[in-house]
């Protein structure tokens, strides 16, 4: 086939996801560095397992639950857009928020209680990880959040049309974001 | 050029020095070699009338050789440097010689406070001894200093020794040296450490055998029949 | 083209301020640069002359307090890596060649171009506040360590430590969402028959970097936010009081900083590269191995950083594996150093200044990369650690790119951007003091870091080893005075030429890419309709040309085109 024919694409992968990953990317060693230095400061102190006792395990197996199938119901909002079932993407989209604010809405519960129990950021190292990457976590799950309610919105409207495609990018963030948890989860409540 | 650098007086100044210059010597051979053909080129090359420059693509082995070979060169030579500098470091660095005196120096801002264990050669003692600025060694011995800091990162440089090590709070960092010469040296501080980090300096007595004795004495007069040098 | 090129013309302000055109957002990030550049000059000016009478009045300032000097130091360099270089290499150079170069309307994303722009702008201003609030601007360096900067006692800075990490954080996210489009828009908006090797080497060199600044910044907006919680909420990340370390945020910084000086390096190597093929008129010696040499480079890059801290604290068994690193990264930059030297050999050169701050720039990387040996030698940097030894050998690699090579660029695609040539014999004064003046600042400055001389002391008077250096620092700040005034031969002529200078044609300088095949400056959207690339960009004194020059976009003569034909049947 003659080269000098078609604009040159790198994979013929639209530019929107190709830089939805590239910004992906960019995030991980975000928390890469986050977690890595957690670990080797853990790995050098002693005295961690008994802060970590008290967390609450179960709100964050809730949490890990909701987090999980909010990664399917954004799947399904997916697939729901490449048919342009632009209803059923707004419930989808709806569900996945949802479950996302319930998310957080857990994550301020442990929050106050740790807090009311004299465990706050400032109670020593293990706190200032734990608050630190849950905090810097719940933040990007809140832009997540946000950016599903424009999506939502315009699939109710009807605008979500024309760039339908962003539902696919919206959902590869949030698949990052439940990743980041999926690590985080057994680092801080697990070990 | 050497009278440049404060003057050495520690037994291993020489082997840090003896690296700069193996360093400075093959640094300046590659510096007049490629400098000189930039500017040999830059000139030779100039623009002249009716002379076209040469459709070289640098593609072939033959051309590509004139630069993996020099390549090549250097690699040999920054594995020569690595490899005598990583005796130099593991000496300085690695295992210490046993000690004849240890110190334990903390950085604070802004200044050095020094606690000497004092005759019975334990720190955390009544005859500990704790002064700011002054550390008093005697030439000739092995000195361990214990390094650590109060409050933010300090550093603790010895020019004339070709000291230099960080002292970080919340750990105790070894470091050791030996004086050749008497003398009076400068212990300033090399790492930011705030708005009177300019200034923070300490001073390092080094002591003949006698004068530390003599030292030693109007410090400890009781306690002088267990000096502190072991052995 | 497409009928949606053609729009009713924009106002005043969707033109020239908010504007989603990749040229307009250039010059916008070239002008907050300058600014900036004018900021980190006079924080130089002050710093030197503190240096050198201390505690004198500097004119047009007054008395530098010791507070005031670490603020000082820690702006400069704050200012000059994050607000200056970054901006005039990566924005600015990348911002209008990119598009330009690979013949196509504009970037990827231009609305998240425009913002971009707009997050540096806040951060910029975010910055400038900081120098405003009580307790004054941040004082612990621009490396920041902690626990110096971790608590305000130890510093006096309050908010303005904060503000400074929001600015960085700012600055970062400006040039996350940069290098997201830059990628993107190399990727997928190549003119027809512009395949990867193909591509002239700046953008190559743009394209690394931002790779590189893309994977490395993660772990310092982590540590950027571990600090700010220090400050803020009390945690105790850095603090040992707490549990905490203060070695980590160093292996968070300079696991980005290291890569960082390769973010900036960069750009201005590919700068360079354009230049002296350009006026050498032959090709860019070794053009594939360069590229793939830098990609290598690029990966290494990310296993050097502890070299920075051989004296830090860090487990003495680390410095030599680090310091086999730092000798391996060292064989692909030589690779590209020797590569630009033989595109010298055999050429025709002509002088011009675009020319001869690419030449400048490269004799000074020369210098710099040679010091740089003498650091990453784990027992030498026992002693040169935190002196001016270093101060002199990073001002010689960061000048070589960011002042150099800014320059070269400058001159050279003025006539692009302003539609108007600049004037030459202003360039080449400028280009002859800036070299003269540069040296005479830098050169003594290794033998000040030689004596010992140790950073960020406003007094070295206060230290009798140190003494013997007043003359020497004397010489290097009325020479970096000089050098500071030298500048002015660029501001004039700059702004001269913007509004006085002749009129550019739209290939002033006979060159290959396709930034020259279109109006200087080129129309809203670049080219009237898009390119199609036939060979790579150096085919200067092909002997398939009769002139010393064969454009990318110039069709395939037909006997050569039958040609080629047959061989690739």
């Amino acid at each position: 086939m003659n080269a000098e024919t078609a604009t040159m694409s790198g994979a013929a992968v639209p530019p929107g996801k190709t830089g939805t990953w590239w910004f992906l990317a960019s995030e991980i060693p975000v928390f890469g560095g986050l977690i890595a230095s957690y670990i080797v400061v853990r790995l050098g102190s002693a005295g961690w397992g008994e802060s970590s006792a008290h967390l609450n395990f179960t709100l964050a197996l809730i949490n890990t639950f909701l987090l999980l199938t909010s990664s399917m119901t954004v799947v399904m909002a997916h697939a729901a857009s490449e048919e342009s079932n632009y209803r059923s993407v707004a419930n989808f989209l709806g569900l996945t928020i949802l479950l996302g604010l319930g998310f957080l809405g857990v994550k301020a519960v442990e929050y106050t209680t740790e807090i009311a129990h004299g465990f706050t950021p400032a109670s020593g190292i293990f706190w200032s990880f734990y608050f630190g990457m849950t905090g810097l976590h719940g933040l990007h799950v809140l832009a997540g959040i946000i950016v599903n309610v424009v999506l939502w919105i315009g699939a109710l409207k009807g605008s979500l049309a024309q760039n339908s495609h962003r539902v696919e990018l919206a959902g590869l963030y949030w698949h990052f974001v439940d990743i980041v948890w999926i690590f985080l989860f057994p680092l801080l409540y697990l070990a | 050029m050497s009278n440049w650098f404060p003057e050495n007086v520690s037994t291993f100044g020489g082997d840090v020095d003896s690296i700069f210059w193996l360093i400075f010597y093959i640094t300046t051979v590659w510096f007049f070699i490629t400098e000189g053909l930039l500017v040999y080129f830059a000139f030779r090359y100039r623009r002249k009338p009716g002379e076209k420059a040469a459709y070289v693509l640098g593609d072939t082995m033959t051309q590509l050789a004139w630069v993996l070979v020099p390549l090549a060169i250097i690699v040999v030579l920054d594995v020569l440097i690595d490899i005598r500098g990583a005796e130099v470091w593991a000496k300085i660095k690695g295992q210490p010689p046993p000690a004849d005196v240890t110190v334990r120096a903390m950085g604070k801002q802004f200044n050095w406070g020094f606690t000497y264990p004092g005759p019975d050669g334990k720190f955390g003692t009544e005859d500990d001894l704790q002064i700011d600025n002054d550390l008093h060694v005697p030439v000739g011995k092995v000195i361990h200093v214990i390094l650590t800091s109060k409050d933010v990162i300090h550093s603790f440089f010895l020019p004339h020794a070709r000291l230099k090590q960080d002292v970080v709070p919340g750990r105790e960092i070894p470091a050791w040296f030996q004086i050749t010469k008497p003398g009076e040296y400068e212990i300033p501080c090399a790492e930011l450490c705030g708005f009177g980090h300019s200034g923070m300096n300490g001073k390092l007595y080094a002591h003949s055998a006698e004068d530390y004795e003599k030292w030693r004495k109007e410090r400890w007069p009781e306690g002088a029949q267990q000096t502190a040098t072991k052995g | 083209m497409s009928s949606e090129t053609s729009h009713a013309p924009l106002g005043f302000w969707r033109s020239h301020v908010f504007s989603t055109d990749h040229k307009v957002i250039a010059k916008q990030y070239l002008s907050l640069a300058l600014f900036w550049a004018l900021m980190g000059g006079s924080t130089a000016y002050l710093i030197r002359w503190q240096i050198a009478y201390p505690d004198s009045e500097a004119p047009g300032w007054g008395y530098v307090a010791p507070d005031v000097f670490n603020a000082l130091v820690t702006m400069h360099g704050t200012i000059m890596v994050f607000f200056v270089a970054m901006p005039i290499l990566l924005a600015a150079f990348g911002n209008f060649l990119i598009p330009l170069m690979i013949g196509a309307k504009d970037m990827a994303f231009p609305r998240l171009n425009m913002l971009s722009f707009w997050i540096f702008f806040v951060a910029s201003v975010v910055l400038v506040t900081s120098i405003f609030v009580p307790g004054g601007p941040a004082a612990a360096g621009w490396t920041g360590y902690p626990p110096l900067s971790a608590k305000m006692e130890y510093t006096g800075v309050g908010w303005g430590m904060n503000l400074w990490l929001l600015a960085l954080a700012l600055e970062f996210a400006s040039f996350l969402l940069g290098g997201v489009n830059f990628l993107t828009t190399a990727m997928n908006m190549r003119a027809p028959g512009l395949t990867w090797f193909r591509l002239p080497v700046v953008v190559w060199m743009q394209l690394t970097a931002a790779v590189i600044f893309l994977l490395s910044v993660g772990p310092l907006i982590a540590g950027a936010v571990m600090l700010l919680m220090d400050r803020i909420v009390g945690t105790t990340f850095f603090l040992p009081e707490g549990g905490g370390e203060p070695l980590l945020w160093q292996h968070l910084f300079w696991f980005f900083g290291h890569p960082e000086v390769y973010v900036l390096l960069l750009p201005g190597f590919g700068i360079i590269l354009e230049v002296i093929s350009v006026f050498s008129r032959k090709p860019v010696f070794a053009y594939r191995p360069i590229i793939y040499a830098t990609i290598v480079a690029g990966f290494l890059s990310f296993v050097v950083w502890a070299h920075h801290q051989y004296v830090s604290g860090l487990d003495p068994r680390l410095a030599m594996p680090f310091s086999i690193t730092t000798i391996i990264i060292s064989v692909p930059f030589a690779f590209v150093i020797f590569s630009i030297i033989a595109t010298l050999w055999r050429a025709s050169i002509t002088f011009s200044s675009p020319m001869l701050f690419s030449l400048g720039s490269l004799g000074v990387f020369i210098f710099g990369g040679l010091t740089g040996i003498f650091n990453g030698s784990p027992p030498v940097d026992i002693y040169i650690h935190d002196t001016y030894f270093v101060v002199a050998h990073f001002h010689y690699t960061l000048f070589s790119a960011v002042f150099f090579g800014s320059f070269a660029g400058i001159y050279f695609w003025f006539p692009k951007m302003f539609g108007r040539m600049m004037n030459e014999t202003l360039g080449k004064i400028h280009f002859w003091l800036t070299f003269i003046f540069f040296n005479s600042v830098f050169i003594p400055m290794h033998l000040v870091g030689l004596r010992g001389m140790m950073r960020r002391i406003a007094n070295p008077m206060q230290y009798e080893f140190l003494k013997p250096l007043e003359p020497l620092n004397q010489f290097i700040t009325l020479s970096a005075i000089l050098l500071l005034l030298s500048q002015f031969f660029f501001v004039i002529n700059f702004f001269m030429s913007l509004v006085r200078g002749k009129a550019a044609e739209r290939n002033p300088w006979q060159a290959n890419t396709l930034e020259w095949t279109t109006d200087s400056p080129p129309p809203h959207e670049n080219f009237s309709t898009t390119p199609t690339v036939y060979r790579g960009p150096y085919e200067y004194s092909s002997p398939d040309a009769e002139e010393d020059w064969l454009p990318q976009d110039r069709p395939l003569s037909a006997p050569r085109a039958a040609a080629r034909q047959e061989e690739s049947s």
